[in-house]
């Protein structure tokens, strides 16, 4: 064996420092677990405490006496992260399910905005909005003569391009949900 | 559910105690606690052992735990009681020890009111348990404890929390046998893939440079785990390495076993498993102080990973043959699968060669270190702490530094959950209490604490305890007047500038000993070792031993951070103190 150059970027640290990995992917995970307190906090205090990403995460009780919620969580991390990720929330003792959508097959994610604009009577902003709103399928959710507040449902790209043309307008106020998402075909989970 | 007549919470608290096996809590009384100690008052099947500080209750109960491979039970009060626990159940979480602890809490109406000695008791441990429980409601009392049971024994152990408010612990509460109780989630996985197993058959039987790499997982699979472990690896006939937490899950004096691994392992097993073609890692977790700079890990290997923990599975390094399941049983699988597959072998050459490196490795004498007459090497007390002892069933603790990594390559462990120390979360202070705790576990056997003089001033107090309970474990302080790990850094990485790492003001131990009616003894000199360890070991009596030693030896082998296996720096090649210690080449063994 031959001598080996000491590579220590780190002279003293007690720990191996590596550079981030450039090849991230986005995962939409569905998450079910025990609708009890404390269990989001477990599961957002797993993504922290570990360094993990988190795009988005809603969360409501899905089944019928309530007793089990369905968290879904965009995230994004190397293919080595996403697998612990996975892993980690398994461990959790209220996760009773963890499906990875992204892997699993085709699925389908929906966002709501709710985009609130503001523009006098009149005018061209205003008129404009309307139009947009037509063309997206947004609905308007509330009005005065002087804004409008649309509500719309779609992909994450479809609202974010909605929310993009809406801000040109001037004065807005935006609210997302976050993404729920759901596998296609005639399986449950 | 098989609902009996009522009782009051804490009566319902006990008996769940009681029907899970429990015979010892570690604990200290407090205000929101009140009721229960009133019910251990009036009982007589539990013991309950009172420690000084509440962190001791955890390291005593994760010893208890370590040693006897039951479930340790803590017992402590709100507020300070529960933030004093929480460096014992973070070190018990990252060791996978089994713990419950029970943790009183302020009545539930004045939950959130900054009442006294009132803390957020579950949001605070939540990172450092496997699981924790907050009871709102006295229904629930029952089946919460038996469940807390059963997350922290089932799957990789770990500790749970228990917060009980006051009104709960008076209240009326149903009471539920551990039998009612079915886990609605948590179901860890046990048995192998046969598929896999297969595939980890196949690639170990066709290894040339095999080695296996065992860990604390295999421990906590209990010693029947540890037996079939041991009787595969000598179905090979392969190299084995243990880490740290692994030590006693097969026998040191075996030909077969090469030493601990990893940051301060030894020689033949760090080469050995940068060398390896198939690495098989059982019930071991690819820790940084394992790998080395991960990018030079085990270049050339195949890796098999059992665990039972699959997050433990591709963590840190790329498995190729995942096995998710008990050691206990994967090693069962393994037997049954090598005798109905591997008919005829065809690497034996190759294995003859590997033995051969690997004795040429083992010649190099990794440990070996300069006899002194005048000045005692630790290294020396420790050789004849374990040769003088060697007959006797030995239970060793150690707190953590230079002294613990001394006592893992010079102690010598044939029979698993005879060794307990702070592997993880490297605890100061975690050898006095779980002396205490395997102790009580073992009232007859010899129990050792291997010190250094800066880790037993963390957990001092505990010498009350030992006193109180009669409980003659000897602690072993190998006293350099260094935090000498700390030392060893600064001297090795940081110029030799000794910021802070002087134990000035140090007690006289001897007479410390004496003050709490234990026995003080002191060695100066090599020659006075002997009679020391014999006094030591006969005196039915807590005892505190201290060992003046070389205050400026350093532990080797060692791999820096930040370098691979095969780049240790031994002890014999002169090392001496300023900057370049390291950085210089001649210091960096290929």
């Amino acid at each position: 064996m031959a001598k080996k150059k000491k590579t220590q970027a780190q002279p003293g640290s007690a720990y191996i420092i590596q550079p981030p990995d450039p090849n991230e992917e986005r995962h939409t995970l569905a998450v079910l677990v025990t609708n009890e307190p404390g269990v989001l906090a477990r599961v957002i205090g797993l993504f922290s405490g570990r360094g993990y990403n988190i795009e988005s995460l809603t969360v409501a009780p899905v089944n019928e006496d309530e007793s089990m919620s369905r968290i879904t969580i965009v995230t994004s991390g190397t293919p080595m992260i996403i697998e612990q990720i996975k892993n980690q929330l398994n461990r959790l003792v209220p996760v009773h399910d963890v499906h990875d959508l992204t892997e699993e097959g085709p699925f389908v994610e929906r966002e709501l905005a709710m985009v609130k604009v503001i523009a006098k009577s009149r005018s061209h902003e205003r008129r404009e909005s309307l139009r947009i709103a037509e063309i997206f399928g947004a609905k308007v959710a509330d009005t005065t003569t002087d804004s409008f507040a649309f509500a719309m449902t779609g992909s994450p790209e479809k609202v974010m391009a909605f929310v993009d043309l809406m801000r040109a307008l001037g004065k807005t106020e935006v609210v997302l949900s976050g993404v729920v998402a759901i596998a296609r075909g005639s399986e449950a989970l | 559910m098989a609902v009996e007549k009522a009782l009051t919470g804490a009566e319902v608290i006990i008996k769940a105690l009681v029907d899970q096996g429990v015979e010892v809590v570690f604990g200290y009384p407090g205000g929101a606690v009140l009721p229960i100690y009133d019910e251990i008052f009036k009982q007589n099947s539990l013991r309950h052992i009172l420690v000084r500080h509440e962190q001791g209750a955890v390291h005593a109960a994760e010893g208890y735990a370590r040693s006897t491979g039951k479930v340790g039970v803590v017992l402590v009060t709100s507020g300070p009681g529960a933030t004093n626990a929480v460096t014992g159940l973070t070190d018990a979480l990252m060791d996978s020890i089994p713990v419950v602890c029970l943790t009183g809490q302020v009545p539930t109406h004045l939950i959130g009111n900054d009442a006294f000695q009132e803390c957020d008791t579950t949001g605070i441990t939540r990172p450092c348990t496997k699981h924790n429980y907050l009871v709102k409601e006295s229904e629930a009392l029952a089946h919460t404890m038996h469940e807390a049971f059963y997350v922290a024994r089932s799957g990789r152990p770990g500790p749970v929390v228990v917060d009980l408010p006051k009104d709960i612990q008076f209240a009326d509460a149903p009471y539920i046998g551990p039998e009612a109780v079915k886990p609605r989630s948590y179901i860890p996985k046990v048995k192998g893939e046969s598929a896999r197993i297969e595939e980890a058959i196949d690639l170990i039987a066709n290894a040339e440079r095999p080695v296996f790499y065992g860990g604390g997982g295999i421990i906590n699979s209990g010693p029947n785990a540890c037996k079939r472990f041991v009787d595969f690896v000598r179905t090979t006939g392969y190299p084995c390495t243990l880490t740290l937490m692994g030590l006693g899950a097969y026998p040191a004096s075996d030909r077969q076993f090469l030493g601990m691994l990893g940051m301060h392992g030894t020689y033949e097993a760090n080469l050995a498993m940068h060398g390896c073609d198939v690495m098989v890692a059982v019930g071991s977790r690819f820790d940084d102080r394992i790998t080395g700079r991960l990018d030079a890990f085990a270049p050339g290997a195949k890796i098999i990973h059992v665990d039972i923990d699959p997050s433990s599975i591709n963590k840190n390094v790329h498995v190729d043959v995942p096995i998710v399941g008990d050691v206990g049983h994967v090693m069962g699988q393994f037997q049954r699968c090598w005798k109905s597959r591997v008919k005829r072998r065809r690497n034996g050459k190759a294995v003859e060669g590997w033995w051969r490196q690997i004795e040429g490795w083992r010649k190099r004498n990794c440990l070996a270190y300069k006899m002194d007459d005048k000045v005692i090497k630790p290294q020396y007390a420790l050789e004849r702490l374990y040769e003088l002892t060697k007959d006797q069933d030995v239970f060793m603790s150690t707190e953590v530094g230079q002294h613990q990594m001394w006592a893992a390559q010079f102690c010598k462990f044939e029979k698993p959950n005879r060794w307990m120390t702070s592997g993880g979360l490297g605890t100061m202070g975690y050898g006095l209490p779980a002396a205490i705790g395997a102790q009580i576990g073992h009232p007859k056997k010899l129990v050792i604490d291997v010190a250094g003089e800066a880790s037993i001033m963390m957990n001092i107090q505990e010498m009350s305890t030992a006193a109180q309970h009669r409980l003659p474990v000897k602690i072993f302080i190998l006293n350099n007047q260094y935090m000498g790990m700390v030392r060893q850094w600064q001297e090795l990485l940081h110029g030799g500038r000794y910021s802070e790492s002087y134990s000035a003001a140090l007690p006289d131990f001897v007479k410390l000993a004496e003050s709490f009616g234990a026995v003080g003894l002191r060695a100066t000199k090599p020659s006075e070792i002997d009679d020391l360890i014999k006094e030591m070991i006969s005196v039915d009596n807590t005892v505190i031993a201290d060992i003046a030693v070389d205050p400026a030896e350093n532990c080797f082998p060692m791999i820096p951070s930040g370098s691979a296996h095969n780049e240790m720096i031994m002890g014999d090649t002169g090392i001496d103190t300023g900057e370049q210690s390291v950085a210089e080449d001649g210091m960096v063994l290929v």
